[in-house]
């Protein structure tokens, strides 16, 4: 514990506690939620629009579900799609910039150009258009934000070889005829991917601040599953009058992906104690 | 002569990322759908609109020939017509661009005014508590979701403090009692134009809350770099050497080594624009804005896929250019990146 | 009264790894209207002297000593006040030292606005007049400049202004000859020279070169290791040296090797920085180290003015 303070300083300590505290609701989701059912989807007309009381904690929504158990249950939803996100684009960027460092000249030019046809665009509007074209969903969304996501690790991975490229084992190993798939492999790959999953693992704050995004604007997840993007949107209807509706997931997000940030600058402020030194 | 060349370089790349984002959006529209008529022909529509969807999208022509009729239809200009209100997108388009860039504009000075002097004071207390302040302060704004601080922003100024007005451009009085005429399209100019100073503080009033909301983000980040950049500078010779000569601090901080942090200002301005161009799809209809943000965000409820495409295809453009005018900015003013 | 009048300066500056003695036993006089020249390699604490007395040594550096006076005002209490009032500066390279993105006319102004209180065309004219008294040509021209059209020599002059548009009637010259070529440098040392004498004028001249104490200087002080171990009139000091430092120097100069010879190197280093140092700082070097060198400090030996500390008894030079 001492260790970690030192490491990450208080208030990085604190981000990850917040952080590994939302992975937790969500593995427990139906455990920890005060109306699993609810949570699930399942209406309580008894109960419609409360205020935050001793029952509703958080207050309930227009079909008088437990706000509280709804964000619960909407942790699973928004970390998947965090982690998936990034997920998705390591798994199209990283091949991507490997190849573009690794092999250079005229394969290095027209992937990054390529890559650089994708940045080009203001990332959330592309994500809209690729979200309406496959449709709403959990995974069309997914894919829709990653479509954007992958070029900055592209980049990233591609910045990596250009260092690594130059290194006298790099270089003995290609004099001695070791297979480019083999380099990549044995050298390249474990000495990039590292930094990159870091890297990665601190974008799920990001990656689910722009999927709550897309739910916000109806592209996401369908009803009922619960999701914090979405219920801001359906409680924006009775805002400001019935706050808690909106505000409540609103704060969940912000909450969390201050962890991440936080979490983050720890992180980079010690590079040399973390990712780099496991490189 | 370098100069030149760059300038040369950088523009015939922004030409060919164009033509990239072109076959982008064409491959998005056309081509990633199971059935793109269906989705231009706009939500439940008859087999008969269907039809005449592909025959309008030329669906049944080879890909390479698609791709020159949409890319030709979109270098006229042409974005064909909104399912929703049956009118021609080009015409709306031209209706709602200025409202969102005025808000971008807007907002841009406004995240620049904030986040600037904020990172040169960070940078000068380096360490003490206004800096770490501020340091919270800009990673607390960079996670805030858009939409959330919206509305919590409405809910303070406009519900509670009720100085300034919850949504909406213009009020009612002004927009359809006195509208003003149309010049230009930004209502502030067109308000001074008409040498209108009630409509020029009415519109104004009506600008801060939904700019604020676009700021954070910007202002956030240009904090950041400005103080990085000013922490850099103060190390260099001329700092001490103006400190010898005893000029004042406050001088010497905004007089002598802000002038030289030039680089980061010009690319905040790019990213705070390419933020509010995309932040604007998600607050406009929050604050019942009636720019390119609401026209998207109402298509996507009313599944009127031509203005999505169409709405990427011009935000997009803007985007590209603006970077390109930086960029070129940027080497103009610091000759040494037309090197590099 | 000396004007500035320091005795057994010390200047640590604390680390992880322990104190850094960059000044450990500096004593200076100099007096009104004299240029004096400190010399000294790189590391032996002449730039850090200077900056202790701008006030304007690192954060958490301790100053130490018997006296360290301008004027009669303790500058360890005032130098941030006599900063820019009184003592100016003349950094060591002009092009550093000027704003690349400001024009002269508002760095100028920037300089006389901070000092007197003008209206906006006096300011311009006393800006016009301060360059020219440098002996820029076309003082209006150089007004309109940014400091990258200007050359080397034009920067310095620019610089020197600056320094005099403060009002101040000390300065101290940080190596102000080393980024320019020869003939310039020549050029710069006479303008001071000059100003030294118009307008009365006390210069500190920091120099790792032989050449501008003869050309410019009236008195010289030698460091070495953050230790002042000879001073005197230059004369004195150059053509009859007391320490076998202040010899070697001196023979180590392009004019004083026979034409093919090569140049006599001062063989060994100069002590750690984070060292503490018994004895004389120099013995490790010394081609005519006594026993008695690495012990107990050297003591002090003169001829007049000329002042040095050695073990060397003085006819033994």
């Amino acid at each position: 514990m001492k260790k970690l303070i030192q490491r990450l300083g208080w208030p990085g300590t604190l981000a990850l506690f917040i952080v590994l505290f939302f992975v937790l609701l969500a593995a427990l989701a139906p455990w920890i939620a005060p109306y699993p059912l609810q949570g699930a989807g399942g209406p309580n007309v008894v109960a419609k629009l409360s205020p935050p009381s001793a029952d509703y904690w958080l207050g309930t929504d227009h079909l008088g579900r437990d706000i509280l158990s709804r964000i619960v249950y909407g942790t699973r939803v928004s970390l998947t799609n965090g982690i998936l996100i990034v997920a998705f684009s390591l798994l199209i960027g990283l091949p991507i910039g490997l190849a573009a460092g690794y092999f250079g000249g005229w394969i290095d030019e027209a992937l990054m150009r390529g890559t650089d046809v994708f940045l080009a665009f203001p990332a959330l509007l592309l994500a809209v258009l690729m979200a309406a074209a496959l449709g709403p969903g959990f995974l069309n969304s997914v894919i829709a934000v990653a479509v954007t996501w992958w070029p900055w690790y592209a980049r990233l991975a591609r910045a990596e070889v250009l260092v690594l490229r130059g290194q006298p084992y790099v270089e003995a190993a290609q004099l001695a005829g070791v297979s480019h798939w083999r380099i990549i492999l044995r050298h390249i790959l474990p000495a990039t991917g590292r930094p990159l999953t870091v890297q990665a693992a601190l974008d799920v704050g990001p990656a689910l601040l722009t999927a709550a995004a897309l739910s916000f604007l109806g592209l996401g997840v369908l009803p009922p599953t619960a999701d914090w993007g979405q219920m801001v949107d359906a409680g924006r209807k009775f805002f400001p009058a019935r706050w808690w509706y909106s505000a409540m997931p609103g704060l969940t997000i912000f909450v969390i992906a201050l962890a991440f940030s936080v979490l983050g600058d720890a992180l980079r402020d010690r590079k040399g104690g973390t990712a780099r030194a496991s490189a | 002569m370098e100069l030149l060349r760059y300038i040369l370089r950088r523009t015939f790349l922004s030409a060919f990322v164009l033509v990239g984002v072109t076959f982008l959006v064409f491959v998005v529209a056309q081509v990633v759908p199971s059935d793109p008529a269906a989705l231009y022909a706009g939500p439940r529509p008859t087999a008969e609109q269907i039809e005449k969807a592909r025959q309008e999208l030329n669906l049944d022509a080879p890909l390479p020939a698609r791709f020159a009729t949409f890319a030709g239809a979109m270098a006229s200009a042409d974005f064909g017509i909104s399912y929703k209100s049956r009118r021609l997108i080009a015409d709306d388009l031209r209706a709602y661009l200025p409202a969102t860039l005025e808000l971008a504009i807007f907002s841009t000075g406004l995240a620049l005014l904030i986040g600037i002097p904020l990172g040169v004071i960070a940078a000068a207390r380096q360490g003490g508590w206004t800096d770490r302040a501020c340091s919270f302060g800009s990673i607390a704004a960079v996670a805030m979701p858009t939409f959330f601080l919206a509305m919590i922003l409405q809910l303070i100024f406009a519900q509670w403090l009720g100085i300034l007005p919850l949504s909406g451009r213009l009020s009612r009085e002004i927009a359809i009692a006195a509208p003003l005429p149309m010049v230009t399209g930004f209502n502030l100019i067109d308000a001074l134009i008409a040498g209108r100073l009630d409509a020029f503080g009415d519109a104004l009033t009506h600008l801060i809350l939904p700019a604020l909301t676009l700021a954070s983000y910007p202002a956030g980040v240009a904090m950041r770099l400005t103080r990085s950049a000013i922490i850099e500078i103060l190390e260099r010779r001329h700092i001490l050497a103006a400190r010898a000569l005893g000029l004042s601090e406050p001088r010497i901080l905004f007089g002598h080594a802000l002038p030289n942090a030039m680089g980061p200002a010009l690319t905040v301005i790019g990213l705070s624009f390419a933020y509010a161009l995309t932040g604007a799809v998600l607050i406009e209809i929050i604050f019942a804005w009636p720019g390119l943000g609401r026209y998207v965000s109402e298509a996507i409820l009313a599944k009127d896929f031509p203005v999505i495409a169409a709405v990427t295809m011009v935000v997009t453009i803007c985007y590209v250019v603006m970077n390109l005018l930086i960029d070129i900015t940027q080497a103009l003013v610091d000759p040494r990146v037309a090197l590099s | 009264m000396p004007l500035l009048d320091i005795r057994n300066l010390s200047v640590s500056i604390p680390t992880s790894d322990g104190d850094v003695h960059a000044v450990r036993a500096v004593s200076l006089e100099i007096e009104r209207g004299e240029i004096h020249g400190v010399i000294g390699e790189s590391g032996c604490g002449k730039t850090m002297t200077g900056m202790a007395v701008l006030g304007l040594a690192p954060k958490g550096a301790r100053i130490v000593a018997e006296r360290f006076h301008f004027d009669g005002e303790d500058l360890r209490e005032h130098a941030a006040h006599l900063r820019g009032r009184r003592i100016g500066m003349i950094a060591q390279d002009p092009a550093a030292a000027l704003n690349p993105v400001l024009s002269i006319a508002t760095q100028m102004d920037d300089v006389i606005r901070a000092h007197r209180d003008l209206p906006h065309r006096a300011r311009r004219k006393e800006a016009i007049d301060l360059l020219a008294a440098t002996g820029l040509p076309d003082p209006e021209k150089v007004l309109r400049s940014y400091p990258h059209q200007l050359s080397g020599g034009m920067q310095q002059r620019v610089v020197i202004a600056q320094a005099l548009a403060t009002g101040a009637d000390f300065l101290i010259a940080d190596e102000p000859t080393t980024a320019l070529d020869v003939s310039v440098g020549a050029q710069v040392l006479a303008l001071l020279r000059g100003l030294v004498t118009e307008r009365g004028l006390t210069v500190l001249m920091i120099t790792h070169d032989m050449d501008v104490i003869a050309e410019a200087c009236d008195r010289a002080t030698v460091l070495y290791a953050g230790r002042s171990i000879e001073t005197g009139p230059v004369d004195a000091v150059l053509q009859n040296p007391g320490h076998p430092y202040t010899r070697a120097l001196l023979a180590a100069l392009p004019d004083a090797a026979p034409q093919g010879a090569r140049l006599a190197a001062i063989e060994g280093s100069i002590p750690a920085p984070r060292s503490a140092i018994a004895g004389c700082a120099f013995a490790p070097r010394c081609p005519k180290v006594l026993p008695t060198c690495t012990v107990t400090p050297p003591p002090a030996r003169s001829r007049g003015a000329h002042r040095w500390l050695c073990h060397l008894p003085e006819d033994a030079a």
